[in-house]
């Protein structure tokens, strides 16, 4: 008992509702995207760069109503502009969002008019040039908080979320395209899997055996197990037929997908998790001063 | 590392930094402080519960708690060198947002709503925040709250004429504690400290109270006060030094307090570098997945 108030949480469990996790996933998507639309377009791709840039305006514009519902007030969602704060993630991303998002939304509209090529180009290259940032900086947006898990996740976090929106990205390309013409993006959504795969290692080891529980018990614990599952199947069935079959490239695009949903699942619900049980907070606090003592 | 961000850009409009100094070893859980600070700052009601844990039943800081007695029942002594009969003590702190010198809520607040006052304290503005609520989960105290919008069941009676309850109108922003920053503009005392009636909660300059607060540290050692230690004095902590700290008798975690709380946007810089990193990386994985030709 004497490690806690009645076993009462120290912090605040955050009060981020189900929007949340998924524009975790769709600002990775529209992040994602727009740079690999924009590799296409150099590449000469054409028929990956419009599947991209539309997945990617698609991605960005599902975002920002799902942050506006999600606030206590969204009639006052331009307050978010207000300022410019590097302390805040949340107001860095907010103009990254608003930047990258407003350029692929611009860029998709052109490209289905076939109007303003030049102004279409220079959309395209603003969406891509933000689109790196929104695919990371949500890792910080978790990472930048009191919440045990995400905090000292900090040093993988932007590459964890990173790695997914880039896997996420390639896998939604190789969906909707047919193998002769998705060959990047089904090479991005395999390497991407695994370079989330590994990021998600890392961290769990590098958090401690404490606070990595919340990756494995309870609902927590089976989102990630579920993500890695799918992620791994998914990877594993693009690389081994993708190439070949329409089918199979449909397929594990599609597990891809699901898998990166659940991983932002998962690291969303363990933060909660590890807000909610004092001990996450309490127990490496006290070591630190006892330490320091 | 002990001067607030955003203070000193005041100039000729800055006051002295004042705060509270809460001196558990006094304090007879009255809770007045609970109810003068409910009544000057129109708090609403928070849930009426019985939680059976000794007498606290408003259980933790939140948007409708800014003030927050803890009651802890002890079978251990009150002072070290007590021997007869068999060792029992109550512990009771009045729990108050911390006012941090470094405060990861204003540090993290997108809109600009959070802001440091002339006074040295963190204070929300309501007409600015649109309950993004990301302080909620930045403050490493889990002081501060969105106050939800309640769903009045449709049986309730209201005393005829009556006004709504505050708790009644639509809300979803966040909320915490003051320093009733109304009452300092015009040269008050905030509500808690003038309601306590055994001066556990001081008001004052936080030189001064800083202090004062070595002097009794001192005095109560000096008596063997079991557990006795300041809590959040120290300018050089985690979070540069709370606004409002406290002595308590025992360690923090036993009033449910973070033993060696710091500011999340310490870290921020090395977190930006990831990121930038990170974004980088995403560049190169999508330009490396072009070397392998179109199928």
């Amino acid at each position: 008992m004497s490690d806690s108030y009645y076993g009462r949480p120290v912090i605040k469990e955050p009060t981020w509702t189900w929007e949340i996790p998924i524009y975790l996933f769709t600002g990775g998507l529209g992040g994602g995207s727009a740079v690999l639309s924009a590799a296409a377009r150099l590449a000469g791709n054409e028929r990956l760069a419009k599947t991209s840039l539309y997945l990617g305006a698609a991605g960005d514009v599902v975002s920002a109503p799902l942050l506006i519902a999600d606030l206590g007030r969204p009639e006052r969602f331009l307050n978010m502009l207000r300022v410019f704060k590097v302390t805040s993630p949340m107001s860095v991303g907010s103009w990254v969002l608003f930047v990258s998002g407003g350029a692929s939304s611009t860029a998709a509209v052109l490209e289905t008019l076939d109007r303003l090529r030049p102004v279409k180009y220079l959309a395209e290259l603003v969406s891509a040039l933000f689109g790196g940032p929104l695919a990371t900086y949500t890792g910080a947006l978790l990472a930048n908080t009191s919440v045990p898990v995400w905090h000292e996740g900090r040093h993988e976090l932007p590459w964890l979320f990173g790695a997914s929106g880039t896997a996420t990205a390639g896998a939604a390309a190789a969906l909707l395209l047919p193998p002769e013409e998705a060959g990047p993006a089904r090479r991005l959504a395999i390497g991407c899997a695994a370079a989330e795969l590994a990021a998600m290692e890392v961290m769990q080891h590098r958090v401690g055996r404490l606070l990595a529980e919340p990756y494995r018990k309870g609902l927590s614990g089976q989102l990630t197990r579920a993500s890695k599952l799918c992620v791994a199947a998914g990877a594993g069935l693009l690389a081994w037929k993708g190439r070949q079959s329409r089918s199979a490239a449909v397929g594990g695009s599609t597990l891809v997908l699901a898998g990166e949903m659940l991983l932002r699942w998962g690291v969303f619900k363990a933060g909660f998790a590890s807000a909610r049980e004092p001990k996450y907070t309490v127990l490496p606090q006290r070591q630190r001063r006892d330490s320091n003592r | 590392m002990s001067v607030p961000d955003g203070w000193l850009a005041y100039g000729d409009e800055q006051q002295e930094r004042v705060g509270f100094f809460t001196d558990t070893s006094v304090c007879i859980g009255c809770k007045a402080c609970e109810v003068a600070c409910k009544e000057w700052n129109l708090v609403p009601e928070d849930g009426l519960v019985f939680t059976g844990e000794s007498y606290d039943n408003t259980s933790t800081l939140g948007a409708n708690s800014w003030r927050h007695v803890a009651f802890i029942e002890q079978e251990k002594p009150l002072r070290l060198d007590d021997e007869d009969g068999e060792p029992l003590r109550w512990l009771m702190s009045s729990d108050v947002c911390k006012h941090c010198t470094h405060a990861a809520c204003l540090d993290v607040c997108p809109t600009g709503s959070l802001f440091r006052t002339e006074f040295g304290t963190v204070v929300v503005q309501e007409d600015i925040c649109n309950g993004c609520g990301y302080c909620v989960p930045a403050c490493p105290f889990g002081v501060l709250d969105k106050r939800h919008i309640p769903s009045l069941p449709a049986t309730t009676t209201r005393v005829s004429g009556s006004e709504p309850q505050a708790s009644e109108r639509p809300d979803g922003r966040v909320w915490k504690c003051t320093l009733c920053y109304d009452r300092l503009k015009g040269g008050h005392e905030p509500a808690c400290a003038k309601a306590c009636p055994t001066d556990s909660i001081q008001f004052g300059p936080l030189d001064e109270l800083r202090a004062r607060a070595d002097a009794r540290l001192e005095k109560l050692q000096q008596e063997n006060w079991n557990g006795v230690q300041l809590y959040g004095r120290d300018p050089d902590d985690g979070v540069g030094g709370f606004g409002a700290f406290f002595l308590l008798l025992d360690e923090p975690e036993v009033y449910g307090l973070p033993p060696d709380p710091v500011v999340t946007t310490r870290d921020l810089p090395g977190l930006w570098a990831q990121t930038a990193l990170a974004a980088g990386a995403v560049v190169l994985g999508v330009v490396a997945s072009f070397l392998g030709g179109r199928r």
